[in-house]
């Protein structure tokens, strides 16, 4: 970072070359130790509370610990493993979140950007339509799939609407229980749900675009397309690759409205590796297993992100 | 230099988490104290349940009248996630004396050791079997009541399809249920006719549905030795039950995933007969009124059959005061507690002497059908510490199986898994 | 806008700008219309929960399959408002969510953007592993956490102000601040500040580095307050999911004077589910959210962009 340095010439001009390097070596120790003191606390908590959890938890993927069981679990080696790999509802479930994380991704970034672009412009009711956007995101997870439940019945709305709009042409299928409409169900709702956290995100990128390369490119009549282009989407870079990688884990991680509006079902078209972690861990009270299927689910996100952020090519 | 600012940097974070696991080692487990100090804790999934919180805790307020050594008090939690709370509980030793437990985990809790032999003052044999927690037999829980299941539809509308109402002595039999299906179908007022709550998820689909699979002649599980689900799961009998399911879906009798709410649907003539709880019952007189029948469960070969088991209570094993715990339990059981609170829950009290004190379960009672449904066919799930996984594939073979699944290879596959776990743990024998 | 309306006006291609300008209106109409479109598509769900929140049970399930559902047509009434307070202890409920997230959301800030300054700003050795190691964090979700964390929080020493004074103990269940210490930091908000502030000119420390200032004041003096739109970002993606949690409070909160508001939700599913009462509390718990969101959104315009540091 020493050579784009543009210093203030005056100070430059004051501080000869010999005590200045003196004084970075000093520096550079005393800046080592004010770091490592600012980084401390979060790392220290995340080690605490995320760090210690997963290794005991990913741990017990190699014993046959029960959730609720009068005997202490013993190590069994990779046994989980190996029903894993036999295990036909897992790899159900890993295509599932795939073909899920394959939609959501470029559909949920590509609609959170045109949002924030649509209301990052100072015009009237600005402030109306960012707060429209936010709603799904500030309501229970909870209650909104509660809403799609009812929404998505074979006579609810969006039936209804649906024949309205086509005059009775259209009949609307039993979204929730076929399994050709399942899926995509679940991914328009999740969309919907979670589009207004990743505008939010794209939002505060734009903010790091300056405001005069927007006014230069206006003095110059150039087209809105050429302003997104040139200006916009250049300067969002960063962003990007955060955004790619956010939305990725959150759509593996796939599980809240599986668990509210379907349970995996029907005939496991929805169901995902988290739901299927779950209810092994829960319901099933097969803690050693559930935290195998999280290992491997942690495994295979994690090649995914490093993956995306080799190709995003982002330097930190 | 730099290694040796990384090695700080993991050491610090190292030492961080070891003092802090050494000093919980060190102290031990802190928790499983209560009871002591004439203090003692009981928990309750009755949170947000305002008639039956408000029962339950005029009862505690009567006990901790009644004496001065202990003071009751109760905590309540909301019942969807109340299993949850308790798991995490027990993971950190942090259970009361007095906890409250669906019927059929008490097996599971019992072979875990949460749960101590109860040792009460009264009598239990006048309890509905239904009521009891047994497990290798010890009693390790108690109910204030059951519930049962019920056909519901309005009197009307049979008649109009000239279909009989069904009554305890003379159930609806398969043939008879068929042909009502058809005929209400064919009427064209109903989508789905008949709603059995396929949507509903949870304990739903074993309390509901496994009765039916008994009343085939089917079961969850191989009673004699509970070692084994093969021959009775999947055997002809079960086929036949899981055929019979779809059929009710492929006919389009039945929506293979109901409304949230098929009570409200039932009250809504969405639907024209509802398979539902005797906790719907109120709201459904309430609704419909006189025209309002309530029908015992089909008889599909084996006579009507219902589920027994509901909300019980169990004294831990971390409680400092487990006669404390006991004393507070048999105060609870006399009659007027039973039917106070069976009032505030419109549920079944457990004994005859408390039935006696609740309007409607008097003999000739409008709600005392429930009360034989109840005593004459209810049938436990099956009392082994497998029960909640045998629930849980129970539940997804049933789906299924609704969902247009292979009878036989779902069932095939149910029984591989369920035969697996119980061997995987040891047979759940106790120690 | 104006700044280019003047431009066009002044420069000798008027004729030209002023076409641009008329283009630029007409796609404006499609902006609105885009916008509104969007609107409608984000609050109609809302509404039917809103709506549904004023009417007894039988009606929201008959009023499903019509537009009825959208309207408050039929027996309307505030009843539902009226029984949330007899079930659920809501007031108290949601004193104890805005004190946990906003000491949450408040830490979370402190927290994270010094970790994110240190790997943006300053020379620690290893910070790319660091910085990989944080985000790798992100990739587990919570579910499976869950029960190993409950364990781990329960062996945490602890302390207690009594009667008798103040004495260490073991285990953090039953408290608040097994509610917030855990989530202070957080991979997603040192990451989402680690981005922001790379996008600040590093000219600006170094020239405060020349006048002799040392790297917190730095941090307190010239990152901090050009990264308001991080700031307000980090806020409200900390106060959600602290918001929101509920899987977290039931196994660790015992004691129902300490739950906070989503626990609530679950009051209302009993046997017979109180469909009214659930939209009811919903509508109730949404509101201090979207009260927040709008006092914080402002801060999205005060940017780098707009407080006249040039890239």
């Amino acid at each position: 970072m020493t050579p784009t340095i543009v210093r203030p010439p005056a100070t430059a001009v004051s501080v000869p070359t010999r005590t200045r390097n003196v004084k970075r070596d000093r520096t550079s120790k005393s800046e080592e130790r004010a770091g490592l003191a600012m980084l401390a606390p979060a790392v220290i908590l995340l080690a605490l509370f995320i760090f210690v959890p997963a290794i005991l938890a990913f741990g017990l993927a190699f014993t046959n610990a029960r959730l609720i069981s009068p005997y202490p679990a013993t190590f069994v080696g990779f046994n989980n493993f190996a029903r894993l790999l036999t295990d036909p509802t897992f790899f159900r479930a890993l295509l599932n979140v795939g073909y899920f994380a394959l939609v959501v991704v470029p559909m949920q970034a590509g609609l959170a950007l045109v949002m924030a672009i649509l209301i990052n412009k100072q015009v009237k009711g600005t402030t109306f339509f960012r707060t429209v956007y936010f709603l799904p995101v500030v309501t229970s997870m909870v209650v909104v799939s509660l809403l799609w439940l009812f929404m998505y019945r074979q006579d609810g709305l969006i039936n209804v609407i649906l024949d309205r709009v086509t005059f009775g042409l259209v009949t609307g299928p039993d979204w929730l229980n076929d399994t050709s409409t399942s899926m995509p169900a679940i991914i328009l709702m999740s969309v919907w749900q979670g589009v207004g956290f990743h505008m939010i995100i794209w939002l505060s990128g734009l903010q790091t675009i300056p405001a005069d390369l927007y006014e230069a490119a206006d003095l110059d009549g150039v087209s809105r397309w050429q302003r997104f282009r040139y200006i916009t989407w250049p300067g969002l870079s960063a962003t990007r690759s955060l955004i790619l990688v956010t939305i990725t884990i959150q759509a593996l991680s796939l599980f809240t409205q599986i668990s509210v509006m379907t349970q995996g079902g029907p005939l496991n078209s929805t169901t995902t590796v988290v739901y299927e972690a779950v209810e092994s861990g829960f319901a099933q009270q097969e803690t050693g297993y559930a935290s195998a299927i999280s290992l491997v689910f942690f495994i295979i996100v994690l090649l995914i992100s490093v993956a995306q952020r080799f190709l995003s090519r982002e330097k930190i | 230099m730099r290694h040796a600012k990384k090695r700080l940097v993991v050491a610090s974070v190292l030492v961080t988490g070891l003092v802090a696991a050494l000093t919980g080692c060190a102290s031990g487990p802190t928790g499983g104290s209560d009871g002591n100090n004439g203090e003692l804790t009981i928990w309750t999934h009755n949170g947000g349940n305002t008639a039956e919180l408000a029962a339950v805790q005029a009862v505690v307020d009567g006990y901790n009248g009644s004496q001065d050594e202990t003071t009751v008090k109760l905590q309540a939690f909301p019942q969807a996630s109340y299993n949850d709370s308790v798991v995490a509980a027990a993971a950190a030793s942090k259970l009361p004396c007095i906890v409250d437990i669906d019927g059929p985990n008490v097996p599971n809790w019992a072979w875990a050791k949460y749960l101590t032999p109860l040792d009460l003052s009264v009598d239990l044999s006048e309890n509905l079997p239904s009521t009891l927690g047994i497990w290798n037999g010890e009693t390790y829980s108690v109910g204030h009541y059951d519930v049962a299941l019920a056909m519901f539809a309005r009197k009307s509308v049979l008649a109009d399809a000239g279909i009989r109402v069904a009554t305890i002595d003379q159930p609806w039999t398969q043939e008879e249920f068929s042909d009502a299906l058809k005929t209400l179908k064919a009427t064209g007022n109903w989508k789905n006719p008949l709603d059995i709550g396929t949507g509903d998820v949870g304990e739903w689909y074993p309390y509901a549905f496994s009765p039916l699979l008994q009343s085939f002649g089917g079961d969850l599980i191989d009673r004699g030795e509970y070692q084994s689900a093969d021959g009775v799961l999947n055997g002809p009998e079960a086929l036949a039950w899981a055929e019979w399911m779809q059929s009710l879906a492929t006919n389009d009798y039945i929506a293979t995933k109901s409304g949230a709410d098929p009570a409200l649907d039932f009250q809504n003539n969405v639907t024209a007969i509802q398979y539902g709880g005797s906790w719907a019952a109120t709201n459904n007189t309430e609704a419909i009124g006189d025209d309002l029948a309530v029908m015992p469960s089909i008889d599909l070969g084996e006579g009507s059959k219902v589920g027994g088991g509901s909300w019980q209570w169990g004294v831990t094993t971390g409680c400092a005061n487990p006669e404390a715990a006991m004393d507070y339990l048999s105060y609870s059981l006399s009659p007027e507690n039973i039917a106070a609170i069976s009032v505030a829950t419109a549920t079944i009290p457990a004994t005859d002497a408390a039935a006696a004190l609740v309007p409607g379960f008097e003999e000739g009672g409008n709600l005392a059908i429930f009360r034989e449904f109840s005593a004459k066919s209810a049938v436990l799930r099956p009392e082994t510490p497998a029960y909640p996984f045998i629930a849980t594939e129970f539940t997804k073979a049933t789906q299924d199986i609704i969902n247009g699944g292979d009878p036989q290879q779902t069932l095939e596959a149910a029984v591989k898994a369920i035969d697996a776990n119980i061997k995987s743990n040891g047979g759940y024998t106790q120690k | 806008m104006a700044i280019a309306e003047v431009a066009t006006a002044v420069t000798p291609h008027a004729v030209l700008g002023r076409s641009t300008t008329k283009k630029k209106r007409s796609l404006d109409l499609g902006g609105w219309l885009l916008r509104v479109g969007l609107a409608v598509l984000f609050l109609f769900p809302i509404l039917f929960m809103f709506v549904s929140s004023l009417k007894p049970d039988q009606q929201i399930f008959g009023d499903l399959s019509s537009i009825a559902a959208f309207l408050p047509v039929g027996n309307i009434s505030m009843d539902n408002y009226a029984a949330v307070f007899d079930r659920v202890p809501a007031a108290r409920f949601l004193v104890n969510s805005i004190g946990i997230s906003a000491i949450t959301v408040i830490a979370g800030i402190l927290v994270n953007s010094l970790a994110a300054f240190a790997l943006s700003r300053m020379r620690v050795r290893g910070k790319s592993v660091i910085l990989t190691l944080i985000i790798a964090t992100l990739i587990v979700p919570f579910e499976t956490l869950a029960l190993p964390l409950v364990w781990w929080v329960n062996q945490l020493p602890s302390f207690e102000l009594s009667e008798l004074g103040f004495y260490f103990t073991t285990g953090w269940i039953d408290t608040y601040h097994v509610q917030i210490i855990p989530f202070i930091a957080n991979a997603f908000s040192i990451y989402l500040f680690h981005q922001y502030f790379e996008s600040i000119p590093k000219e600006l420390d170094e020239a405060a580095r020349m006048d002799g200032a040392g790297w917190f004041r730095i941090y307190r003096q010239v990152i901090m307050p050009l990264s308001g739109p991080a700031i307000a970002t980090v806020a409200i993606l900390t106060f959600l999911p602290a918001w929101n949690s509920y899987l977290w409070p039931l196994m660790v909160v015992q004691t129902e004077e300490l739950r906070p508001v989503m626990v609530g939700v679950q009051y209302f599913f009993q046997l017979n589910v109180s469909w009214g009462e659930v939209m009811a509390y919903s509508t109730l718990i949404t509101l201090p959210v979207v009260a927040l969101f709008i006092a914080f959104q402002r801060s999205f315009v005060n940017s780098i962009a707009s407080s006249g540091v040039k890239g």
